[in-house]
């Protein structure tokens, strides 16, 4: 009687674990046609990867420094950050790509992350030297990296295929990179909202611009980006300008593939010291996860498809390297 | 003189089926977050963030009030080994609807990730992120939704094994 019963119970559970199997496998197969966080990250990581990584702007250098805020943007947004005074962050210049051991001077987009805490708030912040994006939604994004991975022609095919990329062909073509990581002009890319304290909202992009001299960097190496910018902070020479565009009407927020109009008005909010630097896996930078969506009181993120795509992308990024760097500690060896 | 018990309390089934649709909802919304590049992913994350705190508050309140009240017997017909495994898995129940939650807030805390709890109140991260104890709570978190699911298999199924086969009234006790 118990083992007739028994058998019943067994195949009630075989029910219930196959319906609820369904209920899952049919969810990720009705859309299909959508890019995952996972495929998105396995094809920024390559084949193989670097365990311990990042698998995108993998390369880099931790710093740390001050914002000293000239309070001109606490008429637009509560957020502390803005409030006349210094500001203390830690932050991360880098190059584009999977390979943490690449050639700096020849990677095509570098990038400079910055992190804010205020009480129990924090802002982070990812920039990088092109002003726009491409494409204006992940999944295009995810197309253009797949061409650009294919080399030849595909990315011109793609391009072609891609009106909205004008703006950052544009750009493409009157960039010189410069030969300091201290030189380049770092763009918020995305639009982000101010709010100030009666929930009125500004769109804005922003732009971090550089006020070091110029001057030849001495070294060659696959780390002359580097070692050129630690002689440059023990000389006290890594400034940039923090300058907001505000969006007027006409402007899409929402669409990070297109260039306002140079006339928008623009405001200085202070400036931005670098005063220390480590190399990244001794850094407080390389545990950090510099999302861009997290976010103080005063600002929010736009409706802007491939900013609201970055959590995910960046969360399995750093969930993958986390685990790895565990297992690495478990096992008694260092990620590199 | 003691009234025999058949059923839960009024709170207790209220709790028990109010966090049933809550934690089918959290497990189905933290599928989605983890994949999804969909501009809502960043309002489903917030929202999964806020109801994982009242998850947590609820289980709190849930486990005073079933230490509190008698819960009804199970029937004497039963045999012990499932009399056992009844309690085993419920008692394991609360404590994954514990580690879940509480997993959650680590990962976050040590992710340097503040939690904004229903757009109220900020809970604070650590300033530095450490990297490996993130990596402990996040792979715990998911390891203990899956083991959920597992034991949610199991507990529905005793909860139609009892209805449609045995018929003793063990489903009715949390109507």
């Amino acid at each position: 009687m118990i083992r007739y019963s028994l058998a019943r119970f067994y195949g009630i559970s075989a029910f219930v674990a196959w319906y609820g199997a369904v209920l899952f496998l049919t969810q990720p197969a009705q859309a299909s046609t959508k890019v995952t966080a996972q495929q998105f990250v396995d094809l920024q990581q390559g084949q193989p990867h670097f365990p311990g990584f990042r698998r995108a702007h993998a390369k880099g250098v931790c710093v740390s420094g001050e914002f000293v805020s000239n309070g001109s943007l606490t008429h637009y947004s509560d957020a502390e950050v803005f409030s006349a005074g210094v500001h203390p962050f830690i932050g991360r210049f880098s190059i584009a790509g999977n390979n943490p051991h690449a050639d700096e001077l020849s990677a095509p987009v570098r990038s400079f992350a910055l992190s804010f805490v205020t009480g129990s708030e924090r802002w982070n912040i990812a920039m990088n030297t092109p002003p726009v994006m491409a494409v204006s939604n992940p999944h295009d994004f995810y197309q253009q990296l797949v061409a650009i991975k294919q080399g030849g022609d595909a990315i011109k095919t793609f391009f072609a295929k891609h009106p909205e990329s004008a703006d950052f062909l544009a750009w493409k073509a009157s960039y010189t990179p410069t030969e300091s990581l201290a030189l380049e002009t770092y763009h918020s890319i995305n639009a982000f909202y101010l709010h100030d304290a009666r929930s009125n909202k500004q769109a804005v992009r922003w732009q971090m611009l550089p006020l070091g001299e110029a001057s030849k960097n001495p070294f060659t190496d696959s780390a002359a980006l580097q070692k050129e910018l630690a002689a440059r902070i023990a000389h006290g020479n890594v400034r940039f300008t923090w300058q907001f565009t505000l969006a007027a009407p006409a402007d899409d927020e929402n669409n990070p593939a297109i260039q306002w109009p140079s006339n928008r008005a623009q405001v200085n909010a202070g400036e931005i010291n670098i005063t220390q630097w480590q190399p990244q896996l001794e850094g407080a930078c390389h545990a950090l996860n510099f999302d861009p969506l997290i976010l103080p009181t005063g600002l929010s993120a736009t409706a802007d498809p491939i900013l609201r795509a970055r959590s995910a992308a960046y969360a399995e990024s750093y969930r993958r390297r986390a685990k790895e760097q565990l297992i690495g500690a478990l096992g008694g060896k260092e990620s590199e | 003189m003691n009234k025999l018990v058949t059923r839960y309390t009024f709170t207790m089934r209220l709790l028990h089926w109010s966090m049933a649709v809550l934690i089918l909802s959290m497990v189905c919304a933290g599928l989605a977050i983890v994949s999804s590049l969909e501009p809502w992913q960043l309002s489903l994350l917030g929202l999964h963030k806020s109801f994982g705190v009242l998850a947590l508050i609820l289980l709190i309140l849930r486990f005073i009030v079933r230490v509190q009240s008698t819960a009804p017997a199970l029937p004497s017909t039963m045999p012990v080994i499932q009399v056992k495994l009844a309690k085993f898995s419920h008692w394991l129940l609360y404590f994954l609807m514990l580690v879940i939650p509480v997993s959650g807030l680590l990962m976050q805390y040590f992710g340097a990730r503040p939690i904004v709890v229903f757009d109220l109140l900020t809970m604070p991260a650590a300033m530095v992120a450490n990297i490996e104890y993130f990596a402990v709570f996040r792979e715990g978190h998911g390891f203990a939704v899956l083991l959920l699911l597992l034991v949610l298999v199991v507990h529905i199924s005793a909860a139609c094994f009892h209805h449609f086969i045995r018929k003793d009234g063990v489903f009715k006790s949390m109507l």
